[in-house]
């Protein structure tokens, strides 16, 4: 079964690339979705063939056990043995909820699912990133979540059969509020671009440039852990082994050394771009492009010739 | 207010994760082992929360973790429980077993977790123990009030933050952002050294997740210097354009 989640009813790109996983590993899967406003149907486009579209008033805002309960009940209802679900932030809560439901043991933040026999063959990244498990989960049922952005949503379907769930389900807790970040912003683990700046920078006053290419490019702000420790940056956009795991198209480095708790944090985007003047700086030995200079020189002729561009 | 914190002794963030030769473990001889990061949030908030007296650390491991017990404890805290194992597991539903089987005999309010620990980065425990325990649990939390039981916990998601409501006994799992955990005094230190960690001894629950082997990733191949000064970022553009096709 593939959980597909949802912002605001609009499914997100993980529940598309979960069910490409799914349909790639060539087993019967359906999704369930939960919540009254959502396009359910959108997930056939991808390859689904059944959508569970459970819905309840009671149910708009995420609620950790009540979401809990409705899925383990939807994989027992369905015989399913596995659960799919993304390691965003709701991914992340609620799957080891299903999991102890289900007595079944779990994988988080996987980066590679195969099908090996009637068994699962799951790496994960630990340490954050500096070493690969392959895992075995020997529970009956397995729930595992997908990194976001690893996976590629492939629109390779037609349509999918929704069949509505008029849900009743109790719960505890329930979100009572939804407040927006610091600026309602992109965040680092969902940008397809990042543009994260470093100590280089010299201050949080210069990271008018870190913004200005980032939305010339249509990125995330990333910050190293030194520019965070400074105060400079808000914590929230820390890349690295203490702040967040990023996996981007393109991640662009300025002014970071590359210490090994960032690499750890940022190494696995699929092209990385390193701006530093010191050659020697460890961030050059990961980077797919790079060009050694002062970054206040690099910076502002980027943004000039991409604004050219468009 | 009675708080629990769970801990986890993990590598320091420096550290060079060296894989076995036979794959299946982690060299544990050169890592210096440290309070994981995120822990410390939690033992902070206890510490802002109520009397040090009232705040028991608890830890599961091998003996080598009494000495992050001891480092939570130098922050203030002054009780402590080490539930003794062989090695820690590598199934965090064994860990979570134990420790809410020590937990519901402890008459705790609150309980904090990290929001993940920086080995395994399963991010499992806070919903695990909310699950077998049946009290709520908000995860990855950067903003707490808890006043005549009722907890308000703001918690951070992609972009927003949510903001939860519940009643105690819960559990909190914390997150960078909630407070700025204080540095251990040498009193701290010393003071920490007098506590008496009261040692458990856990039947495991049984083991389903195993890790078949390490491996390093693997290393990219050497990128390309486009230039030494800002007349690269034409080119640079162009590769990113052309080449790698993501701009």
């Amino acid at each position: 079964m593939v959980f597909a989640e949802h912002k605001d009813g609009k499914l997100r790109k993980i529940a598309f690339e979960n069910v490409s996983l799914a349909k790639k590993l060539g087993i019967d899967f359906e999704c369930a979705v939960i919540g009254n406003d959502v396009d359910a149907e959108e997930l056939g486009k991808y390859g689904a063939e059944k959508v569970v579209h459970y819905k309840s008033d009671k149910l708009g805002n995420y609620s950790p056990d009540g979401y809990a309960k409705l899925l383990a009940d939807a994989m027992d209802k369905q015989g399913a043995d596995v659960l799919l679900l993304g390691a965003t932030s709701m991914g992340k809560d609620l799957a080891p909820r299903v999991a102890s439901r289900l007595n079944a043991a779990m994988a988080t933040d996987c980066t590679q699912v195969e099908l090996d026999g009637n068994n699962l063959k799951i790496v994960r990244p630990m340490y954050a990133g500096k070493v690969q498990a392959t895992i075995n989960l020997s529970s009956a049922k397995k729930v595992v979540t997908i990194r976001p952005n690893v996976y590629a949503a492939d629109e390779n379907g037609t349509s999918a059969t929704v069949e509505s769930v008029a849900s009743d389900v109790d719960f505890k807790t329930v979100v009572k509020e939804i407040v927006a970040g610091a600026q309602g912003k992109l965040d680092v683990t969902e940008a397809d671009i990042v543009v994260s700046g470093g100590r280089g920078l010299k201050g949080p006053e210069n990271w008018h440039l870190i913004e200005d290419l980032a939305s010339a490019l249509g990125a995330a702000n990333g910050a190293s852990r030194a520019a965070v420790d400074a105060g400079w940056r808000p914590h929230d956009e820390q890349v690295g082994q203490t702040g967040k795991t990023v996996a981007p198209s393109l991640y662009v480095a300025v002014g970071i050394s590359g210490a090994i708790q960032h690499l750890a944090g940022m190494s696995s985007s699929k092209y990385i771009v390193a701006i530093n003047k010191d050659p020697e700086a460890p961030i050059f030995k990961v980077a797919d492009y790079g060009i050694v200079a002062d970054l206040f020189d690099v910076v502002p002729r980027m943004i000039e010739e991409i604004k050219a561009k468009q | 207010m009675n708080i629990a914190v769970c801990i986890k002794q993990v590598p320091d963030t420096e550290t060079k994760i060296k894989i076995s030769d036979d794959k299946k473990s982690i060299v544990e001889s050169d890592i210096n082992f440290i309070l994981n990061p995120y822990d410390e949030f939690g033992v902070e908030e206890a510490l802002k929360l109520t009397d040090p007296e009232n705040i028991t650390i608890i830890s599961l491991g091998p003996d080598r973790v009494t000495s992050a017990i001891r480092s939570a404890l130098a922050m203030g805290a002054k009780n402590a429980i080490h539930i003794k194992t062989d090695s820690t597991p590598a199934d965090p539903g064994i860990t979570a077993d134990a420790l809410a089987s020590v937990l519901k005999e402890g008459n705790y309010d609150l309980i904090f977790t990290g929001k993940q620990a920086i080995d395994d980065d399963h991010a499992q425990m806070a919903s695990l123990l909310a699950e077998k325990m049946d009290i709520p649990a908000v995860n990855v939390v950067i903003k707490l009030n808890v006043e005549n039981g009722t907890v308000m916990a703001e918690r951070e998601i992609e972009g927003a933050h949510e903001i939860f409501e519940c009643a105690t006994p819960c559990i909190i799992s914390a997150q960078r952002g909630l407070n700025e955990p204080r540095y251990a005094s040498l009193k701290g230190i010393m003071g920490a050294k007098k506590v008496k960690i009261e040692e458990k001894d856990v039947t495991l629950s049984e083991s389903n997740l195993e890790v078949v082997e390490y491996n390093y990733p693997a290393e990219k191949a050497a990128g390309k210097i486009v230039g030494d000064s800002a007349d690269a970022v034409p080119e640079l553009l162009r590769l990113l354009n052309e080449e790698a096709k993501v701009i």
